[in-house]
């Protein structure tokens, strides 16, 4: 009787360890869904999409930012959240032998001007100052509601940027350039303004890479098409039309994201997959220095959709261990509230450097052949005017 | 002292430069004539390539499949035109206007300073069609011109036809940013030349024309085409137009592109594309063909209508398809694609063509050589005559100081020696009688046809040019005259100081003609340099005033005849050669009253004088 005594208790106590190891495994995977659902920070998705260079022939800028702004549109983001900048008008212009349509793939397969596009800033309105404008928020009070970026410190921004660049600037309208330096302060104030989360910058140009090289805000990840000293080349032309319709690395990456829904699990690891050097010729480059989270745990659609997380669960969930993430960051924006220092992440600009600074010493060179000629011609004509009989008086 | 200071040094200066300077010259000038020759080798010739960005590199696929209507309309035309004997104006306003184009005419008649015996024409009246087609959906601000010349030797029917095609086919699309106009003109180049002239609103010839009542914004660029049937073996293009100017290279560019793209047979100057540039065939083919382009160009006549175009720096070729010996043919269709090829690129431009050269030398159609690279050839055969002047200067001042020093004078030196001082008041005579006598030359044979037609049996153009010869060769008799006005103090070096005004009026004028016609600037240079630099009264005389009449300028003119039919592989025989010059003559001054050609006075009236100068040296008693 003792022994089966023993026994039931040992099989109550078997079966409760089973009970609590199920449950603990039920939690624990409610913990996961919790720590998925909480994996990024943000909560809205801003874009801002900006189409640099006028004239016919370069149709494929335009067409470029148009199918980035289709597949976004497409994966939730609303045209009050997209700020779309497009310097020339393609559509309408009168050499479009297909007016009101702008074509990303030969043949005319894929309209991407469709019939409800909202372009913001068009046409001369494309300028350098009202980009960091943009940026930045320092806007003048009248400007309307759809030409400002409106994001907080929980917007995951995407910003795109295409046209012709070279080494360290990117060029407007044929008259003026952005600097890297220029973009990377710019983001350093949207930074110190909690304008953003976390920011997505794909730049499809020549020598694309180097307008990302000196960013040093937090937070930010960057694509380019194309290397320095490496040019971004178009894809293909429409024989009807008479222009290159997109450029290779766009045409690729609008390839990837017509497959992206805006419930996929693709990460951002994929997209820095997309357009090898075989099919781009150029090869593309990423910087993710700057950001926190592995690229491997961000998804597509943090930055090209607009995706609502909402999850119904049956189970309650204790936030308290599970949400570290979410736990510091509160005690992190406390802190930052009492202090009003900016955090530390990368290297910001050494300012005891450049402030007391000693003068560099520069490597002293011998005189250059012009200017030893030159003074070897006046000592000449010296001598010569005034005989050499001068030059004992001298040495 | 210093070194031009000091009079012993200097003299050992001047012992040294004048015994360099004879090798010195001939080297120069051989090198001169070496680097021209080398044109049409590799390293001097480029690959063309397209320079302008909107044009750039993408193809359209042409559409245009009018050739039977093409045929048709040139059928009509050419039918209309023997019933009317004229342009058929009404038919042609009925034609564009059914193909949906703005129609105008222009009328204009103009009377030549004499009979034209080569078109045989005296007063000149006739009418131009033009239909302009707006651009659907941009300002008119712009506009391209499609110009088919029909003189009466040249029916150009066909052409009539594919304008009027293709017309049709442009009103179909919507893609044109600029006004197309087709332009239809009466009597070849006259007609152009006044539709031009009306268009920007200049007189610059004389023509009489009535205004024109339509326009269509700035042009941008013009082809004119000439067919002589409806099929075609090869299409040649002319690009040397009025005095040399040519159009943009870009242009060529442009219609070789289409060439290659079409398959079509281009030719150059009339003669096939060398393919083989690595051996010496090729460069040797270019050489020939670059010979060709330099004496054409150096004639400063209109080779086509587009040549009037340029003046007014609109980027103008002419096309003309030829029917030969081959066995393939190209029909109107594959003519018309390229020119809707054309077009179409053109349509891109946002700008004039100014990326890519206006000044250059076509060895090939795919090859061209630079400004850059051959005003070189030309320098070099300016700097005889500055070398020339320079020993001249030299000798004079030797001259100069050598008077003085067994004289002895010790009184203040004469900063000029007495001797240079009589020498210029000397020196005033020859130049203005020479340059008299350019200026009759110039004036009298237009002026005196009536006087000369009334006393001796021949026409007016006839008299015209047998008073051009006639003044020219009074010329070569006077310093037998000259003497006579001139004091005959005239000392022994006097011919010195005359000579180097001479030089240096030469190397002036053909400085300058090389600056914008680097053809005709080199080509009397090559021929008037070394006759210059040799003249002088000492030695053996006959020589050199034979090599002087053999170079002087209508001798050239009769050289480059001969050459350019030798370089057509059509030689001439001496009695066709001088009556093709007596046409040339006539010719020259006409072109000269009718469209502004300054081939003629800059002959008459700057080069002649020149050279008479020179015979007087040789004269020099």
């Amino acid at each position: 009787m003792a022994v089966s005594h023993c026994l039931s208790r040992a099989a109550t106590a078997f079966t409760a360890v089973l009970l609590f190891s199920f449950g603990s495994v039920a939690a624990s995977h409610i913990e996961d869904q919790a720590e998925q659902f909480f994996r990024s920070g943000h909560t809205n998705n801003w874009a801002v999409l900006v189409c640099t260079s006028r004239f016919w022939f370069n149709y494929r800028h335009v067409a470029n930012t148009l199918s980035v702004y289709r597949s976004v549109k497409r994966l939730g983001i609303p045209d009050s959240h997209i700020v779309l900048m497009l310097a020339d008008d393609m559509a309408c212009n009168p050499r479009n032998p297909k007016p009101a349509t702008v074509f990303s793939h030969k043949n005319m397969e894929l309209n991407v001007y469709g019939d409800d596009v909202e372009v913001d800033y068009r046409s001369y309105e494309v300028t350098v100052e009202n980009f960091l404008r943009v940026l930045t928020g320092r806007i003048p009070p009248s400007t309307p509601r759809s030409k400002r970026l409106l994001s907080d410190d929980r917007s995951n921004i995407l910003i795109y940027m295409t046209g012709h660049g070279g080494n360290g600037f990117l060029k407007f309208q044929d008259s003026e350039e952005i600097t890297n330096i220029e973009l990377a302060d710019a983001f350093e104030q949207m930074w110190q303004k909690r304008r953003y989360n976390e920011l997505l910058f794909i730049i499809d140009t020549c020598q694309g890479a180097s307008m990302y090289e000196r960013f040093y805000s937090p937070n930010i990840m960057a694509l380019a098409s194309s290397q320095v000293g490496e040019d971004s080349l178009s894809h293909q032309p429409d024989p009807a039309i008479g222009v290159h319709l997109m450029d290779r690395y766009t045409f690729y990456v609008l390839e990837f994201l017509e497959e992206i829904n805006p419930a996929s699990q693709t990460n951002m690891n994929d997209l820095f997959q997309v357009c090898p050097k075989s099919l781009c010729v150029s090869t593309p480059g990423h910087r993710t220095d700057l950001f926190q989270r592995d690229p491997k745990n961000v998804l597509i659609t943090d930055f090209f959709g607009s995706v609502r997380k909402v999850e119904i669960t049956t189970e309650t969930i204790n936030l308290q261990q599970d949400s570290e993430i979410m736990e510091s960051s509160y005690k992190e924006d406390q802190m930052g509230e009492e202090l009003m220092e900016p955090l530390k992440y990368a290297e910001q600009l050494p300012v005891a450097q450049i402030i007391h600074q000693k003068p560099k010493l520069k490597d002293w060179h011998p005189p250059g052949g012009f200017i030893l000629g030159l003074w070897a011609l006046i000592i000449m004509v010296f001598f010569k005017t005034y005989g050499i009989k001068h030059m004992k008086f001298i040495f | 002292m210093g070194l031009l200071s000091d009079p012993v040094r200097r003299r050992a200066l001047a012992r040294l430069v004048l015994r360099l300077n004879a090798p010195l010259c001939v080297l120069s000038y051989l090198a001169g004539l070496a680097w021209f020759l080398a044109l049409a080798f590799p390293p001097l010739t480029q690959r063309t390539y397209m320079s302008e960005n909107a044009m750039g590199s993408t193809m359209v696929e042409e559409q245009f499949a009018g050739g039977d209507r093409a045929r048709a309309f040139a059928r009509d035309f050419a039918a209309q035109r023997r019933k009317s004997g004229a342009l058929p104006v009404a038919w042609l306003e009925r034609t564009m206007r059914s193909v949906g184009l703005e129609v105008y005419a222009q009328r204009f008649s103009r009377r030549l300073p004499f009979p034209d015996e080569t078109h045989e024409r005296y007063m000149v009246s006739g009418t131009n069609v033009y239909g302009i087609l707006r651009a659907p959906r941009a300002a008119s601000t712009e506009s391209l011109v499609l110009t088919v010349p029909c003189g009466s030797d040249s029916t150009n029917s066909q052409a009539v036809g594919l304008l009027l095609a293709l017309a049709a086919h442009f009103r179909g699309q919507i893609y044109w940013a600029k006004d197309i106009i087709f332009l239809v003109t009466e009597h070849d180049l006259l007609g152009t030349e006044a539709w031009l002239e009306a268009y920007h609103d200049v007189n610059v010839t004389g023509m009489q024309s009535s205004p024109l009542q339509g326009r269509a914004g700035a042009i941008q660029a013009a082809v004119a085409l000439e067919l002589s049937s409806d099929m075609v073996t090869s299409l040649d293009v002319a690009v040397e137009g009025l005095n040399g100017q040519l159009p943009n290279l870009d242009l060529l560019n442009l219609f070789q592109t289409f060439c290659q793209k079409g398959g079509l047979l281009c030719t150059l100057q009339g003669k096939l594309q060398p393919q083989d540039w690595t051996s010496l065939d090729g460069p040797l083919q270019g050489l020939q063909m670059l010979l060709l382009m330099v004496l054409r160009q150096a004639s400063g006549r209109p080779h086509g209508s587009h040549g009037l175009f340029l003046r007014y720096r609109v980027e103008a070729l002419t096309l003309r398809g030829i029917n030969s010996f081959r066995q393939y043919k190209y029909d109107l269709v594959a003519v018309g694609k390229a020119l809707e090829g054309m077009f179409r690129k053109l349509n891109h431009l946002l700008e004039r063509l100014h990326q890519s050269f206006f000044f250059y030398l076509l060895p090939a159609l795919s090859r061209f050589v630079s400004i850059g690279l051959y005003m070189p050839a030309a320098g070099f055969l300016l700097l005889v005559l500055g070398l020339k002047a320079l020993e001249l200067w030299m000798q004079l001042h030797e001259a100069g100081v050598g008077l003085e020093e067994p004289g002895g004078s010790p009184g203040p030196s004469v900063p000029l020696p007495p001797a240079q001082g009589v020498g210029l008041a000397s020196l005033v005579a020859p130049l203005l009688i020479s340059q008299a006598m350019g200026l009759a030359l110039y004036v009298l044979p237009v002026l005196g046809q009536h006087v000369a037609a009334q006393h001796f049996p021949v026409a007016e153009a006839e008299a015209v040019v047998l008073t051009l010869l006639a003044i020219y060769a009074a010329g070569l008799a006077l310093p037998h005259n000259t003497h006579r006005v001139v004091s005959t103090q005239a000392p022994d070096r006097g011919w010195m100081a005359l000579k180097l005004v001479a030089l240096i009026y030469l190397a002036l004028q053909l400085g300058c003609i090389t600056l914008t016609n680097f053809s005709l600037g080199f080509l009397l240079a090559a021929t008037m340099v070394p006759a210059a630099a040799l003249a002088k009264p000492h030695g053996s005389r006959t020589l050199y005033a034979a090599l002087l009449v053999l170079t002087s300028p209508a001798a050239t003119l009769l050289g480059s005849l001969f050459l350019w039919r030798e370089l057509q592989e059509a030689p001439l025989s001496l009695a066709e050669g001088w009556q093709l010059f007596l046409a040339a003559l006539a010719q020259g001054v006409l072109e000269h009253h009718t469209y502004g050609a300054l081939l003629f006075p800059l002959l008459s009236l700057g080069l002649y004088p020149c050279w008479l100068l020179f015979w007087n040296v040789l004269f020099w008693k």
